[in-house]
């Protein structure tokens, strides 16, 4: 099995590394701030961000030193970071390990992004369920105040940044980046309409950046080894860097794998992730959270990088790797995902609000054998007058575990009609949107 | 009375941001962990505290899945439902804990000691099945697990087998 060289979960992986504030300044930690603080002008920090290729990983990719340049340069009043923390996307869990065990890596990284684009406040929006994560957030800060790293007058350069934590509630919207800000405004999660982007009018109607995780935990190895070093990995020039993808699933070894991009499916599959769990044969892949379309055995020598999996139908999206062996029923699947989506709905857009809960109804009647031929056509025509007429990309999210499984697995729809029976389950009632 | 009580707290939570409303779902959270579901009570002062109306707090815990309005057992049970937990055995684990202890999702037991909910995706999807009970998360989940965790919590209120922090997938299997 090839190796690689491991950036974000190269600490916590030495024996006996607890992310304490000690153990992360033994590896160097903090001496990416110390380098940059005072010492390189903020722009040129955003330039090497740029030059590094460094793209998000909350799900849509964005080259992260390109957004920070949207920020208004004139601008003299406060500006904003938001570091996302609200991991809810179904199938991915790669933040909640970088909070955990190592959280000193992404508050030197929210440090840096601050010091680049000029913000003195950072919130890092964490979801309501992650309350180790909150702890262990909560202790790091602490160390880092105590430390100078964090607060006013960081390092005695006459740099403020302070960075707060500030915990969700349970709503998987509240990851969209505008839903997040009304959030963090202390209103219901309901995404803005766009623009103005929140690089112009973002917290407090100020100039912001919203962050991933993982994104701005890569941002102290790049200012220590240099952007060249990191275009270097992955696929160079559009997807550079690694990924943490998590793979979960009917897979021997489910778990996150640190892999530079660019590797196949085939080689975290069935090299890295061990392998199916059982005898039974490879089925199904999503690709990159629940809002991906799903793939198929066929797609096993696509490239794991941005622009592969969105040339072969799909997305990179979160990192989150799912596998499913032969015997899954993809429609069983596709009525699961979807469940999520109708519960999550924020109610906003009626589109979303409304296809989602026909959806589900569709789905299920289906699975209850009670479908009728003319579902599959009403499936379809749902999803089309949900795609692209909703304020935020939830929409569009929603509607790729149906049509990605009706376009590939049409037959086990088909199927389970044909089956159909006028005494079939009743419909469920469906349960109450919280 | 939050005011009186967490005085301090307070000041400290509102400090942090240039808006009081900002410092909604944190006082929230404070309600909560002082009542165990927030009341209306609660909602009421907070919008004082805040300078914000009764109905725009009440329209915010609404929205938030994590809140609860009415009181919950002493240990609510959050089992992930969603796809990745599904494929490895969530449906089986919620089939124990209603065995055991004789209520369906969205009930509480009749000495309130358990609630049972179903919810979605927690982001331990490579070690499920797996629960939420109060604070803590409980991963790759037993049937003889589900034995002693319920067993702890009723004699201890707590249970060893709770997760600490990300198990690496290299040490996965080894622990207890
Ligand atoms: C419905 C929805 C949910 C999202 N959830 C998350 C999330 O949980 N975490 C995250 O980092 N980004 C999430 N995003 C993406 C964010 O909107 C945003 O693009 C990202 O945080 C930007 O950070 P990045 O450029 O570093 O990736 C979500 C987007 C949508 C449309
Ligand atoms: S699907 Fe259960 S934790 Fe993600």
């Amino acid at each position: 099995m090839p190796t690689y060289e491991k950036i974000l979960l190269k600490n916590m992986e030495m024996p006996g590394y607890t992310g304490l504030l000690a153990d992360y300044e033994r590896v160097g930690g903090y001496q990416a701030l110390r380098k940059v603080l005072g010492k390189i002008a903020p722009a040129d920090v955003t330039a090497m961000v740029t030059k590094s290729g460094l793209r998000g990983r909350g799900g849509a990719g964005f080259p992260t030193g390109v957004k920070w340049g949207f920020l208004p340069k004139d601008y003299t009043g406060p500006k904003y970071l938001c570091c996302n923390a609200d991991e809810s996307e179904p199938g991915t869990f790669k933040d909640r390990q970088l909070i955990e065990r190592d959280p000193h890596q992404m508050l030197e990284g929210i440090a840096i992004a601050c010091y680049a684009i000029g913000a003195e406040t950072a919130y890092i929006y964490i979801r309501g369920e992650f309350s180790l994560g909150a702890r262990i957030l909560e202790r790091a800060l602490a160390e880092a105040r105590a430390a100078g790293y964090v607060g006013t007058n960081v390092l005695r350069t006459g740099v403020n940044i302070d960075i707060w934590l500030h915990r969700g509630a349970g709503a998987y919207i509240c990851g969209e980046e505008t839903a997040l800000l009304e959030s963090l405004e202390g209103k219901r999660g309901l995404p803005r309409v766009k623009p103005p982007f929140p690089a112009t009018h973002g917290l407090y109607s100020k100039p912001t950046v919203v962050n991933n995780v993982e994104t701005l935990a890569n941002l102290p190895y790049i200012v220590n080894r240099g952007p060249e070093w990191f275009a270097s990995i992955g696929s160079p020039p559009k997807s550079t860097g690694t990924r943490v993808f998590c793979v979960s699933g009917h897979i021997k070894r489910p778990g996150n794998y640190e892999v530079p991009m660019g590797i196949t499916f085939r080689e975290l599959i069935f090299e890295h992730a061990g392998g199916m769990r059982s005898q039974k044969p490879l089925k199904a892949i999503i690709p990159g959270g629940a809002s991906a379309a799903f793939f198929t055995p066929q797609h096993l020598d696509v490239k794991l990088d941005f622009e592969s999996v969105a040339q072969a139908g799909s997305m990179l999206g979160s990192g989150g790797v799912t596998v499913m062996e032969e015997g899954t029923s993809m429609v069983w699947a596709a009525l699961r995902l979807m469940e999520f989506f109708y519960h999550e709905s924020c109610g906003k857009c009626s589109p979303c609000r409304e296809g989602s809960s026909w959806l589900v109804q569709t789905l299920r009647r289906i699975i209850n054998r009670r479908g009728r031929m003319e579902d599959l056509e009403t499936l379809t025509d749902l999803c089309k007058n949900i795609a692209g007429r909703t304020v935020c990309a939830f929409g569009d999210a929603e509607i790729a575990p149906v049509l990605s499984t009706l376009q590939y697995w049409r037959d086990e729809y088909e199927e389970l009609i044909r089956a159909a029976e006028p005494s079939g389950a009743a419909e469920l009632v469906m349960p109450a949107r919280h | 009375m939050l005011r009186e009580k967490y005085k301090d707290e307070i000041e400290q939570i509102l400090s942090r941001y240039p808006v009081r409303r900002s410092a909604l779902l944190p006082l929230l959270w404070l309600a909560q962990t002082e009542e165990e579901y927030v009341t209306e009570a609660a909602m009421k002062e907070i919008a004082g505290i805040l300078r914000i109306t009764p109905p725009q707090v009440y329209e915010v815990v609404t929205f938030y899945t994590m809140f609860n309005l009415r009181p919950v057992g002493k240990f609510h049970i959050q089992v992930c439902k969603s796809l990745m937990c599904g494929l490895v055995g969530s449906d089986v684990l919620l089939g124990w804990l209603q065995a055991r202890l004789g209520i369906s999702p969205g009930q509480t037991t009749p000495d309130r000691l358990f609630t049972l909910s179903t919810v979605e995706c927690l982001a331990s999807c490579g070690t499920g099945p797996m629960m939420q009970i109060n604070d803590e998360y409980y991963e790759r989940v037993t049937e003889e697990r589900v034995d002693r965790i319920l067993a702890d919590l009723k004699r201890d209120g707590t249970s060893p087998l709770k997760s600490g922090p990300f198990i690496l997938p290299q040490l996965a299997g080894s622990e207890k």
